[in-house]
């Protein structure tokens, strides 16, 4: 904090400055995960087209080997996360209260659960269309908590260039430590990422942008940099919601995304830092991703940490094996600012799982009543992309989408919920936008 | 881990803790120095008037909104904070009648015909006072001497009159710095208006006092400080133009700034939330208007004093500044 006040670290108008939280786990090295009896493994666990089984019921199989493949190029292939036997392939519980397709995998108790070796990519020899395809065939999408395929991000649409490729290690969500300590303990595997990042995209350059409460994983990255990678790592001021893409190609360009457009169109493409890290670790290998790093944390948890956890672990598998308390009252996935809660511990650690956390009923209390607005314009100086969610509030509550939509500027809401955060009203500002944003893309796609 | 009931919440699941009760009290909190030091200057009248009109306040509220069937909602201390600063607004040794009259009308019709909290288009406390110092000018404009010697043991005659009486003032009354300056070209020296040693409302005694609440209130985050500042910055800068064309008929800047309610107004009136613009540059427009009406009507009016109708006519805009003014989109508008 003090380093902070210092220094002016680069970064972005407006936002907040939420409790950080992450001193419980950001000093606790990756630990490897044990195997649940049996993992539930969705076919969709990105934006896009659910993958297709290519397994059958029954069938044994071995950790790395392909279960479901990619369908099209708006999709990514799943593999196996344990050497097993696929039990059932049908339903699985999902975030959303909806079932889905998936496979039921029953580990072998016995098994050493070796990783199967693929066709490996070599980063010298390889063409940049090569590696593409080696990314997606690695299952690749954004670790950071978005999901989405990797891959399809390096291609720039016609006529754009990708000239930086900005690292995402800014994790600026309360309590996740998972980039932190990859940053710490897989340095080398980044670099190898970038290296790889850089040649399939033919970006000049990269930058790692890391938020200043993280300056040790900052140096780790800048000592261990190869000579001849053309990166760089940039100390940003911790603020909420600086990893947001557009918060960070501001921060670290001073270019603005064009309202609705994509960061390519100011020559970037912004990558999570785990993501790099995975590509740098499976590529060589031609493997696939079977497990990710999860923070699990929150005051409900007994033995919080950065784990390393099979795909398809059960959450109450993994809060068992933490010592969750029974006064747990609220889980939700991701981090305290943008996480969804959870109604069911059925649901499974899907590649979008950067962590959970358990609140007891300390945290949660009661739920404030709401106030009418008092134009006090916190939120006007909170909102990062300098919307008026006291304005979008008003409208909303009298169902004015459309106006909200084409004066307001709703459909460019993030919905990173730093509006929310400040209200003294305790007006339930963002979760308004999300529904309102559902509305219009509705009546629009009518 | 047994079978544990899950709440459902949507995000953020963190609060910063800020809350419409928690910036309400602290603005009555930045308000307690100067009410202190108006009772030391004037006494006895000074706390009962300051006690009348939040009694007022606070049962106008209670009553009109238990009689509309919902909950009481003077336990979110917004209707305090109209108390204290109409309190303010008053001369000290008004009628008590009066004082409650326009505690009721500043509520009743400021705040709550309007949809109570959020939706006060006028700050209610100047609703009320604006009511008063038409209904009774003579009263409004009557004001007490500063450190009279019986301050603390008796109260002014005027205090206690029988309701719809006229009230009979005793000797000891002053005329206003800006009274003094419009009809007898009387300057008041400036340490004096600093510390608030002389005649006028309850509240506009003590301008360190006052800048003082404001600046723990900006300290907070609990008040937009370029309201403040555009306000005062405007009326130097035009007194100072005027000082500067006659010195003999237009008064100092420095006087002007620290003469009358304009500290108080500029402070604690013109920055009430709801009634004031949203965005920066809109609350600079807004407070560059409130400066201009002053000094016009100060310099030129038939008032010595403007305040109060400029902020008035200020928050009937205001609406129509943000209407105007909205934040530059993210990725909208300039070239990237």
């Amino acid at each position: 904090m003090v380093s902070s006040w210092l220094h002016r670290y680069p970064s972005f108008p407006h936002g907040v400055h939420p409790p950080e939280s992450k001193d419980d786990t950001c000093g606790l090295p990756i630990r490897q995960f044990p195997f649940a009896p049996v993992l539930v493994i969705p076919l969709s666990q990105h934006m896009g087209q659910p993958a297709k089984p290519a397994v059958r019921e029954g069938q044994e199989v071995v950790r790395g080997q392909l279960l479901a493949e990619a369908d099209g190029w708006m999709s990514v292939p799943q593999h196996a996360p344990a050497t097993g036997t696929v039990r059932r392939i049908g339903l699985v519980p999902s975030i959303t209260g909806q079932m889905v397709s998936g496979i039921y995998l029953e580990p072998f108790p016995g098994s050493s659960q070796e990783v199967m070796e693929g066709t490996p990519c070599d980063v010298a020899t390889a063409k940049p269309g090569e590696i593409v395809g080696a990314i997606q065939s690695a299952g690749v999408v954004g670790l950071g908590g978005a999901a989405f395929p990797t891959h399809v991000k390096l291609r720039p649409p016609e006529g754009e260039t990708i000239r930086t490729l900005i690292l995402n290690g800014v994790e600026c969500e309360p309590y996740l430590t998972t980039d932190h300590r990859v940053m710490l303990e897989q340095t080398a595997d980044v670099h190898t990422g970038v290296r790889f990042l850089l040649k399939a995209t033919g970006a000049e350059r990269a930058i790692i942008g890391v938020e200043a409460n993280k300056l040790d994983a900052a140096e780790a990255l800048r000592e261990s940099a190869p000579a001849d990678l053309p990166v760089s790592v940039r100390v940003l001021k911790v603020k909420y919601p600086m990893g947001a893409e557009k918060m960070l190609i501001t921060s670290l360009l001073g270019a603005e995304v064009p309202s609705g457009g994509l960061p390519v169109e100011v020559g970037v493409v912004v990558i999570n830092v785990a993501t790099a890290a995975e590509i740098g670790r499976l590529l060589p290998h031609g493997r696939g991703i079977q497990e990710r790093i999860v923070t699990i944390t929150g005051p409900a948890v007994g033995r919080k940490g950065n784990y390393r956890i099979p795909i398809g672990t059960p959450l109450r598998f993994a809060l068992e094996q933490v010592d969750v308390s029974d006064d747990v009252s609220r889980v939700f996935l991701g981090g305290p600012m943008m996480g969804q809660a959870l109604s069911s511990l059925d649901i499974p650690i899907t590649k979008g799982t950067s962590g959970f956390v358990a609140f007891t009923h300390v945290e949660t209390g009661e739920v404030p009543a709401e106030y009418p607005c008092i134009r006090c314009a916190y939120c006007v100086d909170a909102c990062p992309i300098r919307l008026n969610p006291a304005q979008l509030g008003l409208l909303a509550k009298n169902a004015d989408y459309e106006r909200m939509a084409d004066e307001f500027h709703l459909m460019d809401c993030f919905e990173c919920g730093a509006c929310a955060y400040v209200c003294p009203s305790h007006i339930p500002l963002v979760q308004r936008f999300r529904l309102s944003k559902a509305i219009v893309r509705k009546r629009r796609a009518a | 881990m047994s079978k544990p009931t899950l709440e459902i919440h949507t995000s953020p699941h963190v609060r910063s803790g800020a809350s419409v009760e928690h910036i309400m009290r602290n603005v009555v909190v930045a308000l307690l120095p100067v009410s202190v030091f108006s009772v030391y200057v004037f006494g006895l009248a000074a706390l009962v008037t300051l006690t009348a009109a939040m009694v007022s306040c606070l049962v106008t509220e209670h009553l009109l909104t238990r009689a509309q069937g919902g909950p009481s909602t003077i336990g979110d201390w917004s209707v305090a904070v109209t108390g204290v600063i109409y309190g303010l607004t008053l001369p000290p040794a008004l009628p008590i009648w009066m004082v409650v009259v326009g505690g009721v009308i500043g509520v009743a019709l400021g705040k709550f015909l309007f949809g109570g909290l959020g939706y006060n288009a006028f700050n209610p406390a100047l609703v009320g006072r604006a009511f008063l110092a038409a209904a009774f000018p003579v009263a409004m404009t009557t004001w007490s001497a500063p450190f009279g010697s019986e301050r603390f043991t008796s109260l002014p005659s005027s205090t206690l009159t029988f309701p719809f009486a006229s009230p009979a003032y005793d000797a000891v009354t002053g005329a206003t710095p800006l009274a003094a300056m419009k009809f007898d070209t009387e300057v008041t020296a400036t340490a004096d208006l600093l510390m608030g040693m002389t005649a006028g409302s309850t509240g506009e005694t003590s301008a360190l006092l006052i800048l003082l609440g404001g600046i723990y209130l900006v300290a907070r985050k609990m008040m937009n400080w370029r309201i403040p500042a555009a306000i005062l910055a405007t009326v130097f800068v035009l007194s100072a133009a005027m000082h500067l064309v006659d010195p003999d008929i237009y008064p100092s800047p420095v006087f002007m700034l620290f003469a009358g309610s304009l500290m108080l107004g500029a402070v604690f009136m013109a920055t009430d939330m709801v009634a004031s613009p949203m965005t920066g540059v809109g609350c600079v427009l807004y407070g560059v208007l409130i400066g201009a009406l002053v000094v016009v009507i100060r310099l030129w009016g038939g008032m010595p004093e403007g305040v109060m109708y400029a902020i008035l006519l200020a928050n009937a805009v205001s609406p129509h500044i943000d209407g105007l003014i909205q934040p530059r989109v993210y990725g909208t508008g300039r070239a990237s």
